[in-house]
């Protein structure tokens, strides 16, 4: 009975998921900006990599320079991640939702897994995508899949583009409304936490915000003194999304729909 | 059944809902009446399990609507037909809601024949108008084909057809022994539709009972008397005879007079005796409307003031109403159901009631006398819902098609 019930609500997840064009556009928008940027940046890197200092030489990570898309891209999934579960309230239709399964942890569960495997997905190709086409855009100074820690780079590129729609997700279930989540995520991950984290005074701390500590996962040369590993980095991002949620599925849980 | 017991529900300080205790009988629609902000849309919500009530309990069945077993199955609700994303097919939006419930797809493409919507169930519903969303809301829902429906101002939006529609519909799902729970502020629709009533103003019960006994409960029955256009010492002279005779008369706008206190056949010897001609005599029942709005006139929460517009126009000179000033317990117009619109110079053309045979000149139209029907409009309003409600191939229990949906 209770498989059925949640193979049923899954299954009508993906049919809201695949019926609205904001899905394809979300996502499109965040596989094209990712591999062109990135593909962009890689181009410009090798064109000037002579005029690099010695340091920035030395310390150089192809891999890392192909994912410099990611910044911009990671917008275009977090509103993916926005427009799943707003798109709920905006129109009212949670209520019919809600009606139609009074198990609201089932609801979000459902909605949350389908939405994340599609963001998941559509991450890891993007990020195999954003790899090859950056490597063949730095010419002499690519790497390879074989080379240690870059395997773990790319599949850790989609990981990261998966958590951070998550972590939209969760966001947008506390704050209900598109334009409250839109005015809050994309001003956030766009500016607020880069400043952050490259200001000395806040450094230490903007470290820890979600992206900052994901995007470690990308990088193959260690290039400053974090204090955590790509995994420590990913982990840490995980506990910000296991936040948003649980505050998501708290609130979902206690207030009126 | 629903039942609710001390429902109340408060928002802060504000109480939108209080101590409100009634039961929604099966095989019957009710109506829940109240105007704008009276807490009905709340009450709905907290029937459904999407709202907590601060205090007491509302139950489907005997269940909590969150523990129902198989909750769509059982209760299917219209709260708001704006409650779907834009950018979905009306077949999709009902796609997935079907799913939600384990319901099987091709119940989609039932309903949206029973709503007639089939030939835009592929477009976006974006470009959707209120009425074809209501249409939407509605046929989501009858997807689970429930015992206990909730419809909240279903007709809001709604051309006359469409309400003609939504009237039979409720009636038909009723008939077949449902729980149908309707909501609206609109008097003279409920009229047409519900059997019994709950009304509520500020959140607090004001009636429960039959829509016969609440009309008979807050209203009395009048005549309407016309006497000849043209003639105003005629219709002062019959005003005093009834006045001397006890009965109170009151101008409608139209012209003719409103009596109450005295029964037909004496307003026609009264006339008789002061040689005033009569161009019609009917019986009225007081509408629902009436009835409504004097028992909601305290509980208003959104009352308009007389729009000043200074330094905005020069003040206009009053102008004289069509039928000269008249006392503010007429303030509000007679509901347009019991009153056809009369030409200036009333000719037989316009079919006068069976039931006023007084003077008019033989209406070639009228149906057989003796029928008693007390309101003189919703008589052909009536004949039209049966002829349109005839024709349906739809048996109860199925209503996969009707006529009238064919669009």
């Amino acid at each position: 009975m209770d498989t059925t019930t949640a193979g049923r609500v899954l299954r009508s997840e993906w049919t809201k998921i695949t019926s609205v064009r904001s899905t394809v556009w979300t996502l499109a928008a965040a596989v094209v900006v990712t591999v062109a940027l990135g593909m962009l940046i890689s181009l410009l890197i090798r064109n000037t990599f002579d005029e690099l200092s010695t340091a920035d030489r030395i310390t150089f990570d192809p891999t890392l320079t192909s994912f410099a898309g990611t910044s911009l891209g990671q917008l275009a999934m977090i509103a993916f991640g926005i427009l799943v579960v707003s798109g709920e309230y905006s129109t009212g239709l949670i209520r019919a939702s809600l009606s139609a399964v009074p198990r609201r942890g089932l609801l979000m569960a459902a909605k949350l897994t389908v939405a994340t495997a599609l963001a998941l997905a559509v991450g890891t190709a993007t990020s195999f995508l954003a790899f090859f086409g950056g490597q063949a855009m730095l010419g002499d100074h690519r790497t390879t899949l074989g080379e240690p820690g870059v395997l773990r780079a790319v599949f850790g590129g989609g990981l990261y583009m998966g958590l951070i729609a998550l972590f939209a997700m969760g966001a947008t279930w506390m704050l209900r409304s598109p334009m409250l989540s839109f005015g809050v995520l994309m001003p956030f991950f766009f500016l607020v936490s880069s400043i952050l984290a490259n200001v000395p005074a806040t450094e230490k701390l903007g470290r820890y915000l979600p992206d900052q500590a994901g995007q470690r996962v990308m990088s193959v040369v260690e290039a400053d003194d974090r204090p955590y590993g790509p995994w420590g980095g990913l982990g840490i991002m995980a506990l910000w999304v296991i936040a948003a949620l649980l505050g998501g599925y708290l609130l979902l849980k206690k207030r009126d729909a | 059944m629903i039942e609710a017991v001390g429902l109340t529900k408060s928002y802060g300080q504000k109480t939108a809902v209080h101590n409100l205790s009634f039961r929604v009988q099966p095989g019957k629609v009710t109506g829940f009446l109240g105007p704008n902000g009276a807490g009905k849309s709340t009450t709905m919500r907290m029937i459904l399990g999407l709202d907590a009530p601060s205090s007491g309990s509302v139950t489907i069945g005997g269940y909590p609507y969150r523990q129902l077993p198989n909750a769509a199955r059982t209760v299917g609700a219209l709260l708001d037909a704006n409650a779907k994303h834009g950018g979905r097919s009306a077949r999709a939006h009902l796609l997935c809601l079907a799913q939600l419930s384990g319901i099987p797809a091709r119940r989609v493409e039932e309903v949206l024949g029973v709503v007639g919507l089939q030939d835009v169930a592929g477009k976006r519903s974006k470009g959707f108008s209120l009425g074809m969303g209501q249409r939407l809301g509605i046929a989501a829902a009858l997807l689970g084909d429930p015992q206990v429906l909730l419809f909240d101002e279903p007709v809001n939006g709604l051309d006359p057809e469409g309400i003609l529609w939504v009237r039979n519909l409720m009636r038909r799902l009723a008939a077949e022994g449902r729980t149908v729970f309707v909501s609206s502020h609109l008097m003279s629709e409920m009229a047409q539709t519900a059997d019994h009533l709950i009304v509520i103003g500020r959140g607090q019960l004001m009636a429960d009972m039959p829509v016969k006994e609440f009309i008979a409960h807050n209203s009395t029955d009048f005549a309407r008397v016309r006497t000849p256009d043209g003639a105003p010492e005629q219709r002062e002279a019959l005003a005093a005879a009834l006045t001397g005779a006890g009965a109170q008369v009151l101008p409608e706008p139209d012209g003719a007079l409103r009596v109450t206190g005295l029964p037909l056949p004496r307003i026609s010897d009264l006339a008789h005796a002061a040689d005033v001609r009569l161009w019609e005599l009917s019986p009225h029942e007081a509408s629902l409307e009436e009835a409504y709005m004097r028992m909601t006139q305290g509980a208003v929460d959104f009352r308009s003031t007389a729009d000043q517009r200074l330094g905005l126009t020069a003040p206009a000179a009053p102008q004289p109403g069509p039928g000269g000033a008249f006392p503010p317990q007429a303030g509000y117009a007679p509901p347009a159901a019991a009153q056809p619109p009369h030409p200036a110079q009333p000719l037989p053309a316009q079919p006068v009631p069976a039931a006023a045979p007084a003077a008019a000149p033989a209406p070639p139209a009228a149906p057989p006398g003796g029928h008693p029907a007390p309101a003189a409009a919703p008589a052909p309003e009536h004949a039209t819902t049966r002829l349109a409600a005839l024709p349906g191939p739809a048996a109860p229990g199925q209503d996969t098609s009707s006529p009238e949906d064919d669009r």
